[in-house]
């Protein structure tokens, strides 16, 4: 059996989660990752979608709105602007904050902003594809 | 001499006092544990990213560091934002952090920096409108729900507007440190540029994705947002803690008075019937 690498997952708010996983997958600006223990250290900017926790054969998921990674080899320390437990997730929610999403983009005053809510749009559309 | 029922009245609006004092001691020492909580559940998160920034800002120096981090290079335009609370009966809190923000803006504006103000919490734009009226931009009220994060964003998004614009060089905040729940000090924490903790030497080194000026533009705004954040969640515990402490005195107080008052109550009452007494016996006497 491999070694577990430790998982912290905190929002502004409080630490949601805080213990050992096999495998942590998490939505990196440039593709999903898969980080296990050993991995190099890493910062990574992530973007809207799925965290997968996987151990023991279990999976735990949450849908996080954007963040940051930091990952060292015995550990991953995910900041999450926001993190939602994949149970607490239903469609309507997630069709709302596409909505939302959608009326960001058409309002945005600079091109940055565009883009930026242009990829959190598309983003969710993803999750909810992948829901 | 006040009569027995003036001063039985007395007793009973200082018992009525005593019942309030009291009330709102219990819902502050309930309120404060929550606001604990929330101020211990908000440092995690803060400090990881401190520490990101802290390794980040080692790497990135000089030329092309991001405006957050290096600054505008002068100092002559300041930005003070002052947290207090919306509402008083909570001891010295709200004027132990006025005083700080009066201390500090004084002496900045000694030196002849341009300093305008930006109050959270009404309690500290009451204060400080009158000697510093000009010198504000925006009061904010903190409402009545718990701070999150979502509702400091409108805060620092105006600040981090105002800096992008050019309008400041450096933005400094002022708000109650939470040491426990007997000692709260007001604080002044620089916001931008970051102050970065050097001297821990290289620690690991990263890979960054994308990279280090990407995370680093991503990452500076944020932290502005949770430092507001942790300021005003540190705020709420401390003014709870403050408001403890204040109405547990108040309500000792108002004991202390309605004794006081009691006795002098009876030794009244009791003058008055030695009197009726002696009158009596006298008139008796003389029959």
């Amino acid at each position: 059996m491999a070694e577990k690498i430790s998982f912290d997952l905190v929002s502004p708010e409080k630490l949601l989660l805080s213990g050992r996983a096999d495998m942590v997958t998490v939505p990196g600006t440039e593709g999903y990752m898969g980080v296990m223990a050993g991995h190099a250290a890493t910062v990574t900017t992530l973007r809207a979608g799925m965290i997968d926790v996987s151990s023991d054969g279990k999976d735990d998921r949450y849908f996080i709105r954007g963040g940051f990674a930091e990952i060292n080899a015995t550990k991953i320390t995910v900041l999450a602007d926001e993190a939602i437990p994949m149970s607490d997730l239903d469609l309507a929610v997630l069709d709302q904050r596409i909505a939302d999403a959608a009326e960001d983009e058409i309002a945005a005053k600079s091109d940055s902003e565009r883009q930026r809510a242009a990829q959190y749009l598309e983003d969710l559309k993803l999750v909810r594809a992948a829901f | 001499m006040a009569t027995v029922k003036e001063m039985r009245t007395r007793i009973g609006s200082v018992k009525s006092t005593q019942k309030i004092t009291k009330a709102l001691q219990m819902v502050a020492a309930a309120k404060l544990r929550r606001a604990q909580l929330a101020a211990d559940a908000a440092r995690p998160y803060a400090q990881q990213m401190s520490a990101i920034i802290s390794n980040l800002a080692a790497g990135v120096s000089g030329r092309d560091a991001p405006l957050l981090l290096a600054g505008t290079g002068g100092d002559r335009r300041q930005l003070v934002i002052v947290a207090t609370a919306d509402r008083g009966l909570a001891g010295a809190f709200n004027s132990a952090i006025v005083r700080a923000a009066r201390q500090k803006i004084t002496a900045l504006i000694a030196e002849g920096k341009d300093v305008k103000i930006i109050t959270v919490g009404r309690k500290g734009r009451d204060q400080l409108r009158r000697q510093f009226g000009d010198r504000f931009l925006e009061s904010h009220e903190l409402g009545l729900k718990s701070p999150t994060l979502a509702s400091v964003k409108p805060i620092a998004q105006q600040v981090l507007d105002l800096y992008m614009a050019g309008q400041f060089d450096v933005v400094t905040l002022i708000h109650c440190h939470f040491k426990s729940v007997v000692t709260q000090t007001p604080v002044a924490k620089q916001l931008i540029p970051a102050q970065v903790e050097t001297g821990n030497g290289p620690t690991a080194l990263y890979d960054y994705e994308p990279d280090e000026e990407s995370i680093l533009e991503a990452l500076l705004p944020q932290n502005v947002s949770v430092q507001i954040l942790s300021a005003l969640l540190e705020n709420q515990a401390g003014f709870f803690a403050s408001q403890m402490a204040a109405m547990d005195n108040a309500t000792r107080n108002a004991g202390d008075m309605i004794n006081a008052l009691t006795i002098q109550m009876n030794r009244t009452r009791q003058a008055k019937i030695t009197t009726e007494l002696i009158e009596i016996i006298a008139g008796a006497a003389a029959v």
